[in-house]
């Protein structure tokens, strides 16, 4: 027991100080990375109240793809740092502001200030008991009943995003010439080739 | 039908297939690498190795400075400085090549007239350091002795087509 | 006496320690020497492929080699290139090496060889092998190098295009199992090859492989390290062990990728025919001979397919792999469902 408080304030530790340094670096490249960290360690979190599911999840989503395409964009970009840092005066306030209403809100779905002793680590305590199966069951069994609709309309909402990012970015140009795979593989011997019988010094 | 055959074929990956098989047939036939350091290729009579200065059967040397080799010689990798010797025969008395120099044309061995200048079926005299390969005549003599069996039977066997 | 080492090494936290300490070394060194002679194994294939010999001196038949090899790399001095970002450049090669390592922690090489059995033990293997490119992607960036960096963007693209179709082909290996752990994967195939999965999941365990095969950045898709056109890709700058990390850490992961294969559709530990001879042979052996063979394949392919374009490439992963690996799993599930195939909890 006494191992799984070490391992939580040492990983909880690590995940604050990750997301500080996000904020505080100056290397938006760093940021990321950083970023990625505190993914990281949050995952070990999960895994130590015993929600192995989503910590995997985290990460194979989070670490495995999303953080990789934000670290594509970061170092493709040219930033001047400089520049970066001249509005931060004017948009702390604003920054500030939405940072305290997160944290309230965390709080109040918490239920540390509502609800009083209904920490996550109670709930789960809970729910494996009441289940007895492991939580990646117990998650589908929620997911795939009592929220069913609910988990329908996030896809309906990816997708469209999907889509909504692809007719964005869509160009098409007329006059491009494409490999099409399909023509190329179906295109027999005789389609490609004639044999021509050449008459001595007449040519083709 | 041939529509149906060609994508059957290409679901079943039939050309990945034949080209896998093919080269696991390859993987069992016999290996087409020469050993190399402990067996060699065969060497045509015309190979042109390293050079070495021949002498005839009594121990003169063959080379009588006439410096034909040091004037064809495209890059111009021969040295040759020359005096009557003691008897009043005319021999060098400086024979030096460049072998880094060398392009190894075998331009020097057409044209000398007493047969002198060689180059060798030798071709493993890689050396540590640059000054190494400058050869002098002392060094190309003492290949011309070293070698002059095979030389002497190279030059033999392609007699017929000079 | 035993009682009382048993008693230590399961109750006294030192005990536990060596104990764990002893099993990560049980998987890491049989590891490492496999990787090394994963290379001199891939050389003598592709060697005689094309007709060569391959190594052959140092030692009997050239077995040496992977030591020599090894033992050049250690010695040579590491560069790490005055506009590099020294703290990354270092980091990323090891991250590499660990990704690799980490994941065998829920490898089941036998009944109850495992040294994590986690719930979610496929979800793991797939999460950590998503990790490898970081590695990749920070030496490409580290380097501060056209070359590296150009290499590291395909590279890592690449990766995250064919890690969506292998998370498809676990999900319907999972479907047929009807749970995330590694050692039940397995016990679901036991009984014979006829019941491994490659047999009615053929097309996925075709698609696992060549996904494998682009995931490690091997021939046909090996073009990140394309050394004529982009030098040696993501770790052109990298020399010495720096650079040795890199490439015992791509050889890890194709054997962890190559264990994957052998887990998810020959069978792990089980024997091909489950009757008396076979049935003596320890399961590990059979694990590792699949793994063995699996390998093999990796390397019959760099010597039979010529490297494809990058637009193909793309092209192969999001065009053709998705829509099918995700019609299948559609398929899949519908047939367990109406079939009533569908596994208990």
């Amino acid at each position: 027991m006494l191992l799984q408080a070490l391992a939580f304030y040492v990983f909880a530790a690590i995940t604050v100080a990750a997301g500080a340094m996000v904020v505080v670096s100056r290397n938006p490249v760093y940021s990321v990375l950083f970023l990625i960290l505190a993914f990281f360690n949050a995952a070990a979190l999960f895994v130590l109240i015993g929600a192995e599911f989503i910590a995997m999840i985290l990460v194979i989503v989070y670490v495995g793809a999303v953080a990789v395409l934000f670290l594509f964009v970061v170092m493709m970009l040219d930033i001047n740092l400089t520049e970066l840092r001249e509005g931060f005066l004017k948009y702390f306030p604003v920054g500030a502001l939405i940072g305290v209403v997160l944290f309230a809100e965390m709080l109040l779905g918490l239920g540390i200030v509502g609800a009083g002793s209904k920490t996550i680590a109670g709930l789960n305590a809970q729910g494996a008991q009441v289940l007895a199966i492991d939580n990646t069951r117990a998650i589908g069994r929620v997911l795939y009943t009592q929220y069913f609709y609910l988990f329908q309309v996030a896809g309906v909402v990816l997708l469209v995003a999907m889509i909504g990012a692809i007719v964005l970015t869509l160009r098409t140009r007329p006059g491009v010439r494409r490999q099409k795979a399909g023509d190329q593989i179906n295109r027999t011997k005789e389609q490609a080739m004639t044999v021509v019988k050449v008459p001595t010094r007449g040519g083709v | 039908m041939a529509s149906l055959d060609r994508t059957a074929r290409a679901f079943l990956l039939t050309e990945l297939v034949s080209g896998f098989a093919l080269t696991l047939k390859y993987m069992f036939k016999p290996k087409v690498t020469v050993n190399y350091p402990h067996e060699k290729g065969p060497l045509s009579p015309r190979f042109r190795g390293e050079h070495a200065l021949r002498r005839y059967p009594n121990g003169e040397e063959r080379c009588i400075a006439c410096k034909l080799c040091e004037a064809i010689c495209p890059a111009q990798a021969i040295t040759i400085e020359a005096e009557p010797r003691d008897d009043g025969s005319r021999r060098t008395t400086r024979y030096d090549i460049d072998m880094t120099k060398c392009i190894y044309c075998g331009f020097c061995q057409e044209a000398c007239p007493v047969d002198a200048i060689v180059e060798g079926p030798n071709f493993e005299f890689s050396t540590e350091t640059r000054e190494e390969l400058m050869y002098n005549k002392d060094k190309l003599l003492a290949n011309g002795d070293r070698w002059e069996s095979l030389i002497a039977a190279n030059l033999q066997a392609d007699a017929a087509y000079r | 006496m035993s009682a009382d080492l048993i008693h230590f090494f399961t109750t006294n936290w030192l005990g536990q320690a060596i104990v764990i300490v002893a099993q990560c070394l049980a998987v890491t060194v049989p590891l490492l020497v496999a990787v090394a002679y994963m290379t001199y194994v891939d050389r003598k294939v592709w060697a005689s492929i094309q007709l060569r010999r391959g190594p052959n001196v140092v030692g009997p038949f050239g077995l040496l080699q992977p030591f020599a090899d090894g033992l050049k790399l250690v010695l040579k001095e590491t560069i790490i290139p005055s506009s590099a970002n020294g703290v990354l450049f270092i980091i990323a090669p090891m991250i590499t090496f660990m990704t690799a390592l980490v994941a065998w922690a829920v490898v089941p090489f036998d009944n109850g060889w495992v040294i994590a059995d986690i719930n979610v033990g496929i979800l793991y293997l797939f999460a950590i092998s998503s990790l490898g490119v970081y590695g990749i992607i920070i030496a490409g960036w580290a380097s501060n190098s056209k070359y590296a960096f150009l290499g590291a963007l395909r590279s890592a693209a690449q990766m995250v295009s064919y890690e969506v179709s292998i998370g498809f082909v676990l999900i319907t290996v999972l479907l047929c199992v009807g749970s995330l752990n590694l050692s039940d994967v397995v016990l679901a195939q036991s009984g014979g090859f006829w019941h491994w999965f490659f047999l009615p999941l053929l097309p996925m365990f075709v698609i696992f492989f060549v996904s494998s095969l682009a995931e490690t950045n091997r021939t046909p898709f090996d073009l990140p390290m394309s050394e004529a056109e982009l030098v040696a890709g993501f770790h052109t700058e990298y020399s010495a062990m720096t650079f040795g990390l890199f490439f015992l850490g791509e050889y890890a992961n194709m054997i962890l990728l190559s264990a994957m294969g052998a887990i998810l559709f020959l069978g792990g530990w089980m024997s091909p025919i489950p009757y008396a001879p076979f049935t003596y042979v320890p399961g590990v052996v059979w694990f590792a001979l699949k793994i063995a063979f699996l390998l093999f394949v990796f390397s019959w392919t760099k010597g039979t397919l010529p490297r494809y374009r990058y637009d193909q490439l793309m092209r192969l992963g999001w065009k053709v792999f998705l829509p099918v690996s995700l019609g299948w799993v559609v398929l899949t599930a519908a047939v367990l469902q109406f079939s009533g195939w569908v596994p208990k909890p």
